[in-house]
């Protein structure tokens, strides 16, 4: 084993943080983040699925031959998906309505089958769970993020509760499509602005060594 | 006139890449190139409009009639990743310079989450045969338009001055936004 559990579980969070550095998973993100709630909801689900089918995915590596490993992979992925849509609807019909044909496309989520063919297949259970489990929870947070500041700017409110007073007025086009395109343009500029400042710090400091 | 109805509202109005987010990937992928992006517009509406012909008898014949729509979603993959297989293999035999202008981008499109989108809202609807075809056809004719039109910015953005941070992805979903802004102008032409 190359690397720590520890470094595979981190690496999700930051490093490869899914819609904005690997630029995987955009249909979900971009669609269901009009409110906080749904991010998280969204994210919730999609870790589920992730964690699950790559674990499943792991334990039969070596059973499933290559040449038909992808239809394999997605077949596992739906029946998940199935599970997690049937379960949402039946426990939370509220959000289950208002994601609506999202749930379903999980399955084509890239995220999935990318972490599958990237990882699950050449990795054992335990580095698996914590690859799957980094990159889910940098998902979770990313679409969190994402609602959260279209619902502050669409709504003045935070999962529901009003948070700016009468004084303003709501910007409606964060809540349509329009603004979904747009604050995420915004989120990566400053992902990758971070992280060049992160770059050229360590390179200062390596220089003065 | 119903199938007109459908045909505006799904490549203009409700254009799948500019209001429901669905193929975003080749979008952000393949449109830095005309050419390409054209290619990958013709290819991904030839398979949206076998799908529509393919899961609707699929769904109301077999998964209808022994009750177990539930298992729609892996039906439709199965149903789509097959098709797309079976048009790759078509095309290599019947016109090899098609394959080679279509050949890389096939693949790519069983991944498409346009093409399994189109599948659900298709069932959600409630869509006749026709009505499904017609679907089909208008929402890759959206792709295709949407496509064309980044790739063609993309194009004249190569010469632009662009802040560091913003280039690549931030500055192509930038103008998405922009183009769902211009989009929204066509909600004017129907109702509902």
């Amino acid at each position: 084993m190359a690397n720590s559990l520890g470094y595979e579980f981190k690496k999700g969070l930051w490093q490869e943080l899914p819609p904005f550095r690997l630029v995987l998973g955009l249909c979900p993100t971009l669609a269901v983040t009009n409110s906080a709630v749904n991010g998280l909801a969204m994210g919730l689900a999609t870790i589920f699925v992730l964690f699950t089918s790559n674990i499943l995915i792991s334990l039969v590596r070596k059973t499933i031959s290559a040449q038909v490993r992808i239809p394999a992979y997605v077949v596992i992925i739906a029946t998940l998906v199935t599970v997690a849509d049937l379960f949402l609807a039946a426990v939370f019909p509220d959000i289950s309505k208002s994601l609506g044909p999202y749930i379903p496309l999980i399955v084509v989520n890239c995220i999935i089958l990318g972490r599958a063919e990237a990882f699950a297949q050449k990795n054992s259970i335990l580095p698996t769970a914590a690859d799957t489990l980094g990159i889910g929870i940098g998902f979770i947070i990313s679409l969190t993020i994402m609602g959260t500041i279209r619902e502050v700017l669409g709504f003045g409110s935070i999962f529901g509760v009003k948070l700016l007073g009468e004084w303003f007025e709501p910007w409606i086009v964060m809540i349509l499509p329009a603004g979904a395109f747009l604050v995420f343009g915004g989120l990566v500029a400053l992902v990758n602005w971070i992280s060049s400042r992160k770059a050229e710090k360590a390179a200062s400091a390596a220089m003065s060594r | 006139m119903e199938l007109i109805l459908i045909f505006i509202s799904a490549s203009l109005i409700n254009n799948f890449v500019l209001t429901y987010f669905l193929g975003i990937c080749p979008f952000v992928g393949v449109s830095n190139k005309t050419e390409n992006a054209l290619n990958m517009g013709f290819a991904t509406t030839f398979v949206m409009t076998l799908t529509a012909a393919a899961t609707w008898p699929i769904y109301n014949y077999v998964l209808v009639k022994f009750n177990v729509p539930f298992l729609q979603y892996v039906a439709f993959i199965i149903i789509i990743a097959a098709l797309v297989q079976f048009v790759e293999m078509y095309i290599r035999k019947a016109s090899p310079s098609l394959y080679r202008a279509l050949g890389i981008f096939l693949p790519l499109i069983t991944t498409n989450c346009a093409v399994l989108g189109l599948a659900l809202f298709m069932v959600m609807r409630e869509y006749s045969f026709l009505e499904s075809i017609v679907f089909g056809f208008a929402t890759g004719v959206g792709f295709t338009l949407a496509i064309v039109m980044m790739s063609g910015i993309r194009e004249e953005l190569e010469f632009a001055d662009i802040p560091k941070h913003f280039q690549g992805i931030s500055i192509t979903l930038i103008i998405a936004g922009m183009m769902a802004l211009a989009f929204m102008g066509f909600a004017g032409l129907i109702r509902g």
